[in-house]
């Protein structure tokens, strides 16, 4: 372990810490102008959790001590999801505590434990928003695991920061197994992410709501959290996204001028992503709950086929 | 005289369970005397056992000779690294469960206390026996001994008719199970006469006889551990027997099963064949995806637990089945990183398992409620059993840093190594049969989520729960005791992986203990670090202070007021406990997605209904498409050989003069 290594690890969460919320802004202002609205600021989400913070925390008489806990299990999980997901360099001396299957499981823990609190207070909505999250987090992570398989067969290795390495040194040619996985796993950041076509981040219409309707009973800095952890979410499964399938620009060990030139890179390949998750936004409709499984069925199969397209035809021999 | 070797202290500890046992027969009436002094003693005894087989592995084998039994037939009894796995199982999961037993059973009136006493101590010993034996002969005995006692135990409240129907079946699974497995020795003494262990592996079978054996045995010890098609039997008993015993079975005679399984196929049948590992793959895949579709839907918690239990069943055949397949191809390396997953799992299901069904136990007392439409909020009532709970909920739903997850990530490694395999098509299906494990994993949060929110978050479904108390010092110990277990598992995966790897290595001649020492401990890589790695102390500590950090820094910068109004829910006002999601609601999407799996009856009411109510039922397809049909057949079997009896005694003289004639002419010398 380095030192450069441990700033690098240090700036990579602070960054995160940072990043994320304008991340979720610049998201918002597009989606604003694609659909011919005035735009909020930008930094409207940093506004909003000062905002939060300040409030006073209002608990419901029947909260438990499991649901003001919640909120910082999320954040905690987050931190450690962006904290081993290579957004910038590769040498993060925390990346061997959790590997690809492990954040796999991070993500799920985060689920598991907003579910529970959503259903703590014992408000119908609350119980129906956990028990939809579950619905979709058990269809999605089927999904996201199958593509991780595939780049994991590529590299040889379930490391992410050994994966990045490895898709970054292979030749520009596209290669159908990252293509089907790809796309496999824009589908599942989608609806893991609250996003359109299962979900809608905007919403509060009751009965069309999933992860609004799981935090409904919370406020001040628990619902700040929250939000921050959404925010967090949101990075990491773009630099996660950005890593597997685009990972040029990211900088590996004892390279310290690559670090310099990878953030510039990042955050121009963040504002291009957040453009395009607006747009995706914005042309979809937000489908019935009943629909999810099918979307995600698809994504499932075509992460499936991408594995058997690797094997079939891109085994390495 | 010579000294007491491991093997002989074991079988101490056997005789000191029954003597416990015997005990509380001889004071039948003094439950006081039973509940604090002879579970405790008990659980002390699962200490020692534990402690014992520990010592053991990895030790050269251990044999003594008890001279019980018929004459010239004594039982044979062996010690190896194998066995040491599953008692250090039995020990340490037994201890904790004891404790909770004294604590549990001091209330229950109505139940002989001094014969349940000796139940459940034959039972425990017999499970010893089962797992030191060395000859058949001892092997089914001791067996049978452990079936019959649970069966026993499974029926302690036989005045309900729907218990002693799961007695029924369940004693029946267990004796078709226990046919299969008989015959699976006999065809693995291949007529040699000689049924110790000993001889069966000095045998060598031809590729047929050893698939006959092979199958013979997956369907005998899968009728005990539950594998599809003959797992009816575990919603039923496990939900039936008292709490302790539903923990003993689910977490440690359900593994007595899969240590038979694998004695078997790795120790007596010598090398197997590759599509043993197909077919094993192949049945715990589809009972593992079974089980937890069925655990989700469920209302009642210990049925629910019960078909958790299915599942994890079904993860640890799929493990079996990737080592069969890894080891036929000689692939010991890998086969080795299999079966420490296998392993992994035994061990974290016991401990998880068990406290969750201790956890229910807790409820049923406080609550006298086993549905989960009539409990809710007990975490305000019951912190402790809650709290504990919670452990073993997130660790029966596989997520880290728990015991769960190593080894669902351990056996994931093994599926990630299977496109190596030098055969044309499974290298590739076997990995897309990772994919269904991931979605079993992903469903047990689902149904652990329901389970824990049902029961324990939420409002109190019914006003009587306000009255709910938590559990005694004697169960907190219990079910602190298992909820440390799987902590410690979960967090310590290369401690224990070194420890299991001497039975690894007894099977398969190869172990991980070299690759994962050269790490340190805390670093779980069971390849090398760049192949993959995992930290769970690291995991842990990251997430605790970012937590912790987090908290502080807010309440630092800016306040950390907080006020108590009544829950808003959209400013509806009428929030009644009703109106919360039932057991039934919440796994309603699950019913509608994986309609075509269940065998569903729903009763919706019309508008004109005086009494409206809303029923569905849930019933297991195999019932009526495997069990009522083979009933019905034997049904008309006995009908038919029912017109034998006549009721009139000459006829019956007039056959046995038959069967005597019959007799003379075949036995003839």
């Amino acid at each position: 372990m380095s030192v450069a290594g441990l700033l690098g690890q240090v700036f990579a969460i602070v960054f995160a810490l940072a990043l994320a919320p304008l991340l979720t802004g610049w998201v918002n202002q597009c989606r604003a102008w694609l659909q011919n609205r005035s735009a909020p600021p930008l930094l409207q989400p940093y506004y909003m959790l000062h905002k939060l913070f300040n409030k006073d925390v209002v608990l419901a008489h029947g909260a438990s001590p499991l649901f003001r806990f919640a909120p910082y299990a999320l954040f905690g999980c987050m931190m450690l999801a962006c904290a081993i997901i290579p957004s910038l360099s590769t040498d993060l001396p925390l990346a061997p505590a959790a590997d690809a299957l492990a954040l796999v499981g991070v993500f799920g823990l985060a689920r598991v434990f907003i579910s529970l609190a959503a259903m703590d207070i014992g408000t119908s909505f609350g119980s129906l928003g956990g028990r939809r999250e579950m619905l979709v987090g058990f269809l999605a992570e089927p999904a996201l695991l199958i593509v991780i398989f595939t780049v994991a067969l590529i590299a040889q290795s379930t490391s992410v920061a050994t994966i990045v390495e490895t898709l970054a040194h292979r030749e520009f040619v596209i290669y159908p197994s990252i293509a089907f996985a790809g796309i496999a796993f824009t589908m599942v950041s989608f609806a893991e992410n609250a996003r359109v076509p299962v979900d809608n981040p905007a919403t509060h219409l009751e009965l069309t709501m999933i992860h609004e309707a799981m935090i409904l009973e919370y406020s001040g800095r628990h619902l700040a959290l929250i939000e921050w952890a959404a925010s967090l979410k949101l990075y990491a499964y773009s630099c996660l996204g950005l890593a597997l399938f685009f990972p040029w620009g990211i900088a590996e060990r004892d390279n310290f001028m690559a670090l310099v030139a990878a953030i510039p890179i990042l955050l121009a390949k963040l504002l291009i992503g957040g453009f395009l998750v607006a747009l995706i936004e914005t042309i979809n409709a937000k489908m019935r709950i009943f629909r999810a499984p099918e979307f995600l069925g698809t994504a499932f199969l075509l992460a499936v086929l991408g594995m058997l397209v690797n094997l079939l035809l891109e085994s390495r021999v | 005289m010579p000294s007491l070797l491991t093997i002989d202290f074991l079988l101490i500890a056997a005789g000191a369970w029954l003597g416990v046992g015997l005990l509380g027969l001889a004071v039948p009436r003094n439950s006081r005397f039973i509940s604090s002094v002879l579970f405790p003693l008990g659980a002390l005894v699962g200490l020692f056992v534990g402690g014992y087989a520990l010592n053991a592995l990895g030790q050269a084998p251990q044999t003594a000779v008890l001279a019980i039994g018929l004459p010239n037939l004594p039982f044979h009894l062996r010690l190896d690294s194998l066995a040491a796995i599953f008692l250090l199982l039995l020990g340490i999961v037994a201890a904790g469960i004891s404790i909770y037993a004294a604590g549990y059973f001091r209330h229950d009136h109505g139940i002989p206390l001094g014969l349940l006493c000796l139940e459940y101590h034959i039972f425990l010993a017999s499970m010893l026996m089962v797992l030191l034996a060395d000859d058949a002969y001892a092997f089914m005995v001791a067996w049978e001994t452990m079936a019959l006692s649970s069966f026993f135990l499974v029926t302690t409240d036989h005045r309900h008719e729907a218990i002693r129907r799961a007695g029924y079946l369940y004693l029946l699974i267990a004796h078709v199970g226990a046919i299969a497995i008989l015959l699976s020795f006999g065809v693995m003494t291949s007529g040699s006469g000689d049924y110790s262990f000993a001889g069966m592996r000095a045998q060598t079978l031809s590729p047929f006889w050893a698939s006959i054996a092979f199958l013979l045995a997956l369907f005998g010890f899968g009728a005990k551990a539950g594998l599809l098609p003959v797992h009816v039997w575990l919603p039923e008993a496990h939900p039936a027997a008292p709490s302790p015993v539903s923990a003993l079975m689910s977490g440690v005679m359900l593994k007595t099963a899969i240590y038979g399984l694998l004695r078997v196929s790795f120790d007596l049948l010598g090398t197997p064949l590759w599509w043993w590992g197909v077919v094993a793959l192949a049945v715990g895949l589809v009972t593992a995806l079974f089980g937890v579709l069925y655990a989700t839907v469920q209302s009642d918690m210990k049925r629910l637990l019960a078909y958790s239990s299915i599942e994890n069943i079904g993860l640890i055949a799929v493990g079996i089945g990737l080592t069969l397949i890894f080891h036929a191809y000689k692939m010991e390396g890998l086969a080795a990183l299999a079966l420490t997953a296998v392993f992994y799992h035994c061990i974290a299901h016991a401990g998880f398992k068990s406290l969750l069904f201790l956890c229910t136990g807790s409820v049923l007392h406080a609550t006298k409620e086993r549905s989960l439409g009539k409990l809710g909020g007990l975490i305000h009532r019951m912190p402790w059993v809650a709290w504990l709970a919670l452990v073993g909920v997130l660790a029966g739903a596989g997520l880290p840093p728990l015991s769960g997850f190593i080894s669902e990530w351990l056996l994931l490694q093994g599926f990630l190594f299977s496109p190596g395999l030098p055969h044309p098509w499974l290298n590739m299906l076997v990995p897309v049969a990772a994919a269904a494990v991931v979605l079993v994993a992903a469903m047990a949060g689902f149904a652990m989520v329901k389970f824990y929110g049902i029961i324990f978050l939420g409002q109190m479904r019914e006003p009587a729960l306000k009255d709910a108390h938590d559990a005694g010092p004697w169960e907190r110990l219990g079910l602190a005791w298992l909820t440390m277990l799987t902590l410690l598992l979960g967090v310590l995966p290369v401690t224990v992986i070194l420890q299991l790897d001497a039975a690894t290595r007894q099977l398969l001649g190869k172990g991980l203990a070299e690759r994962v020492s050269e790490q340190g401990w805390w670093m779980l890589a069971p390849i090398s670090p760049d192949r993959a790695s995992y930290e769970p102390l690291v995991f842990l500590a990251v997430i605790a202070v970012s937590l912790l950090l987090g908290g502080w820094v807010v309440k630092r910068l800016y306040h950390g007021r907080l006020r108590r109004t009544p829950a808003w829910d959209c400013g509806y006002h009428f929030q009644g406990p009703r109106a919360q999601d039932t057991a039934e609601g919440f796994s309603q999407p699950i019913r509608r997605i994986f309609e075509p799996m269940f065998r569903m009856e729903r009763h919706f009411p019309s508008i004109r209904d005086s009494k409206p109510y809303f029923e569905v039922k849930i019933e297991d397809h195999f019932w009526h498409w495997l069990y009522l049909p083979v009933a019905r057949i034997a049904g008309r079997i006995s009908t038919l050989i029912t017109n034998l009896q006549g009721g009139r005694i000459a006829v019956y003289l007039m056959y046995s003069f038959l069967t005597l004639i019959l007799l003379i002419l075949v036995a003839r010398p």
